[in-house]
């Protein structure tokens, strides 16, 4: 059965077990390299795809790193089909999901108005908060061709006296999507400065925040 | 005992989920879904059966004092492997397992198994054991899964079966514990316990 140890050969048995080991981890770590990024990549994507009007260049090769002023990241995809732009597709990360940080994919046509939106990645509660993956849901399609900037939408749920129709039983989660689809409509404006003057500066900031409640027990 | 003992033996006798109530963790928080609890028993199971394979080739040379760490860093690795490998050929699953993959290295029943099995037993008995206590551990979590996606969302296997909104208690944290109970207690009855 097992030997008898002694100081040198358990030194020498762990270096061995440990060797071997990071060796079969290096070797399929190069292997699934490869995949794992063309996984991510087809993720994109298609979602990309999800939230702008048809296309034909290959946006994913046309991305902008965004930092807004306000120190808000993100990534902007531009689609064109021939050289007009046709749509902006925003990769936008919100921290306030229920469930931890979810980023999604907001497609906006040139003239601002959301065509489109897609979850890329979330940790919401199944059968809750997770809902918002449901593409056809309501709460999915009441973004669909509202423009964030021109006031004639506030971005925020019924609860906190915006225009949004929170998911029942998920205020939270509907929270930090408005979070999300704010952060993603800096970001346009962020890289459009000259339309962003046009329309004068009404993102509704203020209310944004302020009205929340600092903590919910339960996302009920 | 004969083979198809061994493998029986992980399913029924030494159930990893409903008899040895071993590895609770991923069991409550993954089985939202038949799919999730399936998908997370296939890893465990994975894991299982490599580690157990691989622990009791290296059980006789390993000395003893340094076999509990010589077996976390076989089963680190295989956990690291599976991950990589899901990450890159099923990535939606692995979006859904998310926390839960990395953490089977800390599950008691693949250090169990190699602790009370394979470093006692040669490598075929080793690798059906850890296909016996895999399966057992993937048929609890999926039945679990599917009782909990059937009252709690109306489908099962990402099916919708019935429409508007099932018992969302369900699909929630205390949703785990009685669905968990409630199986366990007619699992031991059906197995006929004293």
């Amino acid at each position: 059965m097992a030997k008898k140890s002694s100081l040198l050969n358990m030194a020498l048995v762990l270096t061995l077990v440990c060797l071997g080991a990071s060796a079969a981890v290096a070797v399929v770590y190069a292997v699934t390299k490869e995949p794992i990024e063309m996984a991510n990549q087809l993720k994109i994507n298609s979602a990309i795809k999800e939230v702008v009007p048809e296309f034909d260049n290959a946006p994913s090769d046309e991305v902008l790193n965004v930092t807004t002023p306000d120190g808000i990241e993100g990534k902007v995809y531009v689609a064109k089909k021939g050289s007009e732009i046709v749509g902006y597709a925003i990769e936008s990360t919100t921290s306030k999901g229920f469930g931890g940080p979810f980023t999604i994919m907001v497609g906006f046509t040139p003239d601002e108005v959301v065509y489109n939106t897609s979850v890329i990645s979330h940790s919401e509660t199944p059968g809750l908060g997770a809902k918002i993956t449901e593409n056809k849901s309501a709460f999915i399609q009441q973004w669909n061709g509202k423009n964030l900037g021109d006031g004639s939408i506030k971005v925020a749920v019924k609860k906190d006296g915006g225009d949004i129709d929170a998911i029942t039983a998920s205020t939270i989660t509907s929270r930090a999507y408005c979070d999300a689809m704010e952060n993603a409509f800096r970001i346009l404006k962020s890289i459009s400065p000259a339309t962003a003057s046009e329309k004068g500066e009404n993102v509704e900031e203020s209310n944004f925040n302020d009205g929340w409640e600092v903590m919910e027990v339960i996302d009920l | 005992m004969s083979k198809l003992k061994i493998i029986l033996n992980g399913i029924i006798k030494e159930n990893p989920t409903f008899i040895l109530v071993l590895g609770m963790c991923p069991t409550l928080a993954t089985t939202t879904s038949a799919m999730n609890g399936m998908g997370m028993g296939f890893a465990t199971m994975s894991v299982l059966l490599c580690s157990n394979i691989v622990i009791s080739l290296l059980a006789p040379l390993i000395p003893n004092k340094v076999r509990i760490p010589c077996y976390i860093v076989v089963i680190a690795a295989f956990v690291t492997l599976v991950q990589l490998l899901m990450q890159a050929y099923i990535p939606d699953l692995y979006n859904t397992l998310g926390i839960f993959i990395p953490l089977i290295v800390v599950n008691c029943i693949v250090l169990g198994r190699a602790e009370a099995f394979a470093n006692k037993h040669g490598v075929v008995d080793s690798a059906l054991d850890g296909i016996g206590i895999g399966l057992g551990f993937t048929i609890a979590l999926t039945i679990i899964g599917l009782v909990r996606e059937l009252l709690g969302n109306l489908s099962a296997f990402d099916h919708k079966l019935f429409e508007g909104d099932g018992m969302l208690l369900f699909v929630l944290a205390p949703g785990a514990f009685i669905v968990l109970g409630y199986l366990m207690v007619l699992f031991n009855k059906i197995r006929g316990t004293k």
